[in-house]
């Protein structure tokens, strides 16, 4: 391990395991809220990305790879794939590439569910951005290896 | 019509694909397709002969006025049937003559684009459509004439034919475009209806357009790129540079004759320039050997014929030139494929080394001296026709008689001593040994020769067929107006019999004489050097050197001096821009600053300076991170909260990163002279105060209302969504986004691809080593270029 | 305000321009984000500066009645912030590589090295 993770210390490292599951809820939160309120795909991603780079720092590099589970090159495929995908349905319905869609999903429990493209685009924004910035840092991490 | 043509497209895409399914077959199979086609076209014949005229129109580009709209009439008829007719002749017989070839696939794909591009060409109505087809007529005859690629010289000859219809190209658009804007439409159906001679830019027009069809057509000085064409296969030289492509620029001349030519510029320029090339074509034709050099000489002399009576604008020139169109069109196309037959069957290229075939060919003799009859325009083949009403034509016509009529005979004479070299020379005389045992080809290469042959004579025969049913509409179309001439094989005894009858006897003189007339021109070989062609050679050579020096000067290596003359120069446009303002005042206005504001102001000034400053790098990472979040501090204080969270969160990682990567690079050093800091400082300050005063400037002028509130209003009521910044991100604009996450998703592949896929790490095989060698040869002749 | 921001965008600039023509290539990334700073803050100025009137929508309000902060302008800025990082990223990653195989950031010296 190089120089800069012999800085671990048991209160970030501790600090951490109760804060990470928090961010990641508030990183989810920002991004579902971000079409009324200050929030979006960007920052949403961006606060993800910081706390899985909280984790990074606190422990150490395989904790946050396995974290994480796939490599995050693949969350940006399928981030794109995602916001790539978000543009077809209106073709279906005989409207331009890329116009909005929304349909609204009555629940049991929860009541009316409002579903669109925009938010999949988010979403897939939200994971882009993970991915990059994540791909970056892991790649960084790697080389010093 | 749109199928028509798309059809072919679809063949083509296809074609590699069948070939592979049908084998040795699959040229047979691909010709069904035109002669479909052929028939189709002539189905509407009983219709454009009684003067109908067909529009057809899909919208493409409705917003730019760029349709696929398409127009029959007899012009285009015309052209029609000879594409598909002759196409599918050549389809068979290139199944025969490349049999075996590894890359036959490749070459019906490029044949098939051509042949739909042509179709295309002749059949829109449209301008801009018009010259999509024409620069793809233009790209996949450079793919068929480097066919075999693997030979330099096939390359060279193929980017010389590239080069010089592509600068022909070029100027044609900007003719079209001039010819939209004087008409006011791009539709021909509306160009046609209107004369555009009184035009104040119809000189920039036509000269441009000239140009276009010049370079196309091969008239002189361009005329050097066609000979060289021949490089291709036969059969391409066969349907492009006789029957088709090279005449696409004729076809375009016919087509805006009615609007365009009315005009002492015109008729003078087509004239003069078409009798050159007439002349040129013809003289160089008879000095020539090769086969195929001396049919690609004399197709220039063909075209230059065509562009000369296109330039006399009478209604018997329109017809004559139609009537010859058709008939060079019939016997070209099968003295071609008789070329390559000698070649395919016999081993012979070269005129010299052939003598005698008759008995071993006989076939191909017979057809052979049927189409040089034609050439050489003898009673009673439709050659004849043409020359009879070419020479009439020329008598009557509007301008310069006797200059005219005198090149058109000794151009006929020279055309008479070139049919005699194809008509007896390889025939008749003893028999020479030939490289190959030589006999006459199968069905298929037979076929489109015999058959053109055939229509010679039948149409000779009986011109009114060809008359009635194609020609008169036409050369209506060309002419614009009714023809009342019409054609027929027997005139009665006049000037133009007489002429062509001298023309006759000098012709078979001067073929006795072949051998000391060549010795004669010798000389004009060595006059060469003043040649078009060496012109052209010098003009790329001197290319090629300027773009080296330029590279050389401009791209010298070093960033930092790109940078500096992009800067200067923006700094000095700008400034200049700025200076010439009439009413250059600033409001400078400091009374509405708060004092958090101005606090973080100062914070940032210091920052700024200091992270200029500083040796450490440690010290100026830490003073980068101030700075972000003052920034973000100013998004917040001004109404722009999303993009004060996303530049603090951005600034954290961005520290991140760096940490990660930089704290063991060194200590700054000092790497550049005082000198040089002080210039880069007095650069880099002036172009900061030349950005002070254009914000200054812009944001006191500000006049027009922005697009904004747009986005404000339909937010909610079309967006559901009360956060505008998103929804302008996620929906209104979210193509935007899309591009920038594919350039995070691009960022994230080359981080990965620059520490993870390291070229060293592979074993290095024998591609890498060939690559390698082939790079450094570049590089030392790039040396040498130098 | 307008013409303080001007005057602290020109800093901006000029500091980055200076950064930008430097040999050292670490003084090149610093000057790359000096300068994505000045350009974010330029759009942002030139688009109009308002205090405390966020794009954002009342809720049961259909669109904003008043004086609004212009919502492209921030919108485009932070497309730009996230893409400038990207490319910061890449040229850390680059410069990172290129330290390992050369062991100097002065520019000069990468001249033909391949």
């Amino acid at each position: 391990m190089s120089r800069q993770f012999n800085m671990r210390s048991l209160i970030l490292s501790t600090g951490t395991t109760i804060i990470l599951p928090l961010l990641l809820l508030f990183s989810l939160f920002l991004l579902l809220r971000g079409h009324n309120e200050p929030g979006g795909g960007f920052i949403g991603g961006l606060v993800a990305a910081a706390a899985i780079a909280l984790k990074l720092f606190a422990d150490d590099y395989p904790s946050a790879k396995s974290l994480l589970r796939v490599h995050p090159l693949q969350i940006v495929g399928v981030g794109l794939a995602i916001a790539a995908l978000s543009s077809l349905p209106s073709l279906f319905v005989g409207e331009n590439f890329f116009t909005a869609q929304w349909w609204t999903l009555y629940l049991p429990i929860f009541g009316p569910l409002k579903l669109s493209t925009p938010l999949f685009f988010d979403i897939g924004v939200y994971l882009c951005v993970i991915g990059t910035v994540l791909t970056a840092i892991f790649t960084l991490v790697e080389a010093e290896h | 019509m749109l199928y028509v043509v798309l059809s072919l497209f679809v063949l083509a895409c296809f074609a590699p694909l069948l070939h592979r399914t049908f084998g040795r077959h699959s040229g047979n199979v691909f010709a069904i397709l035109p002669a479909v086609l052929f028939a189709y076209f002539i189905s509407y014949l009983p219709l454009i002969s009684q003067g109908e005229l067909i529009t057809q129109r899909w919208l493409w580009f409705p917003g730019m006025n760029i349709h696929l709209s398409f127009l029959l009439d007899g012009l285009s008829v015309l052209f029609a049937l000879l594409i598909t007719g002759i196409g599918s002749f050549i389809l068979l017989y290139a199944n025969r003559y490349l049999a075996g070839h590894p890359a036959l696939g490749r070459f019906f794909l490029f044949l098939l684009i051509f042949m739909g591009a042509m179709l295309g060409l002749v059949l829109s109505d449209n301008l801009i459509t018009l010259f999509v087809f024409w620069e793809l007529t233009t790209v996949s005859s450079f793919m068929l004439i480097g066919f075999n690629h693997e030979e330099a010289e096939s390359r060279q000859k193929a980017h010389q034919g590239l080069m010089v219809t592509v600068i022909g190209g070029l100027a044609l658009m900007t003719g079209f475009i001039m010819v939209g804007f004087a008409a006011g439409s791009y539709e021909l159906s509306d160009i046609l209806q209107q004369d555009l001679t009184a035009h104040t830019l119809y000189i920039p027009m036509i000269v441009l357009i000239l140009l276009g069809a010049f370079t196309k057509s091969a008239q002189t000085p361009f005329h050097f790129w066609l000979p060289n064409a021949m490089a291709a296969p036969t059969p391409v030289s066969a349907y492009l540079h006789s029957a088709t492509m090279v005449k696409a620029g004729i076809y375009l001349l016919a087509r805006l004759q009615p609007t365009l030519g009315d005009s002492a510029a015109w008729m003078l320029t087509l004239s003069a320039v078409g009798a050159v090339t007439m002349l040129t074509g013809i003289v160089l034709a008879s000095r020539a050997t090769g086969v195929k050099k001396v049919l690609a000489y004399s197709t220039v002399m063909a075209l230059g014929t065509l562009t000369m009576l296109l330039g006399l604008g009478t209604e018997k020139a329109a017809l004559a030139a139609v009537t010859f169109l058709f008939a060079h069109a019939l016997y070209k196309g099968a003295l071609f494929m008789i070329a390559g037959i000698l070649d395919h069957e016999a081993g012979i290229k070269d005129l010299l080394k052939a003598s005698g075939l008759r008995h071993k060919m006989p076939k191909t003799c017979a057809v052979a001296i049927i189409a040089a009859l034609s050439l050489a325009g003898v009673i009673p083949l439709f050659g004849f026709v043409a020359k009879e009403l070419l020479l009439e034509a020329v008598l009557n016509g509007s301008h310069w008689q006797i200059s005219l009529i005198i090149a058109t005979v000794i151009a006929n004479i020279f055309v008479v001593l070139v049919a005699a070299l194809l008509a007896i020379k390889p025939w008749f005389g003893a028999s020479l040994p030939t490289p190959k045992a030589a006999h006459d080809p199968g069905i298929a290469m037979l076929l489109g020769p015999t058959v053109l042959a055939t229509l010679s004579l039948l149409f000779g025969l009986f011109p009114f067929i060809a008359d009635k049913w194609l020609l008169q509409a036409a050369a209506k179309a060309v002419f614009g107006g009714e023809i009342t001439t019409y054609l027929a094989l027997w005139h009665g005894i006049n000037l133009p019999l007489l002429l062509s009858v001298i023309s006759l006897t000098c012709g078979l003189l001067l073929y006795s004489q072949w051998a000391r007339w060549r010795q004669l021109t010798q000389g004009l070989e060595r006059l060469s050097f003043l040649g078009p062609e060496a012109l052209y050679n010098k003009m790329m050579a001197g290319l090629v050197a300027f773009a080296a020096w330029q590279t050389h000067v401009l791209q010298n290596g070093y960033l930092r001096n790109y940078l500096l003359t992009t800067i200067a120069t923006m700094l000095l446009l700008v400034g200049w821009a700025m200076l010439r303002l009439d009413n250059f005042h600033l409001n400078l206005n400091f009374q509405d600053v708060k004092i958090q504001e101005a606090t973080v102001f100062l914070i940032l000034l210091v920052t700024i300076l200091s992270a200029v400053l500083v040796k450490s790098f440690l010290a100026a990472l830490a003073l980068l991170g101030a700075l972000g979040f003052a920034v973000a501090l100013i998004y917040v204080f001004f109404s722009a909260v999303d993009v004060g969270i996303t530049q603090v969160l951005v600034e954290t990682i961005t520290v991140l990163l760096l940490v990660l990567v930089l704290y063991r690079l060194p200590e700054f050093r000092k790497l550049s002279s005082n000198a040089n800091r002080a210039r880069d400082a007095i650069i880099a300050i002036s172009s900061g105060a030349m950005i002070t005063l254009l914000i200054l400037l812009v944001t006191s002028a500000r006049s027009m209302e922005g697009i904004s509130s747009f986005f404000i209003e339909k937010s909610v009521p079309e967006g559901f969504g009360r956060n505008v910044v998103n929804v302008i991100l996620v929906d209104f604009r979210a193509l935007d986004t899309l591009g920038e996450i594919f350039v995070l998703a691009l960022v994230a592949i080359g981080i990965y691809a620059m520490v993870h896929l390291r070229t060293g790490s592979k074993p290095v095989t024998n591609a890498d080593k060939r690559l390698t060698s082939e790079l450094k040869i570049a590089a030392t002749s790039k040396g040498d270029a130098q | 305000m307008t013409s303080l921001m001007a005057i602290l965008i020109g800093c901006l600039y000029a500091a980055a321009i200076y950064m930008m023509l430097r040999r050292s290539m670490v003084k090149l990334l610093i000057g790359l984000i000096l300068l994505s700073n000045a350009a974010n803050l330029l759009i942002f100025t030139v688009a109009g500066l308002e205090r405390g009137v966020p794009p954002l929508i009342t809720e049961g309000a259909q669109t904003i009645t008043g004086a609004s902060a212009d919502p492209l302008a921030q919108a485009l800025i932070l497309t730009a912030i996230v893409i400038a990082f990207g490319v910061l990223a890449f040229a850390v990653v680059l410069l990172h590589r290129a330290y390992e195989v050369i062991r100097t950031d002065d520019m000069n010296e990468m001249k033909g090295t391949d």
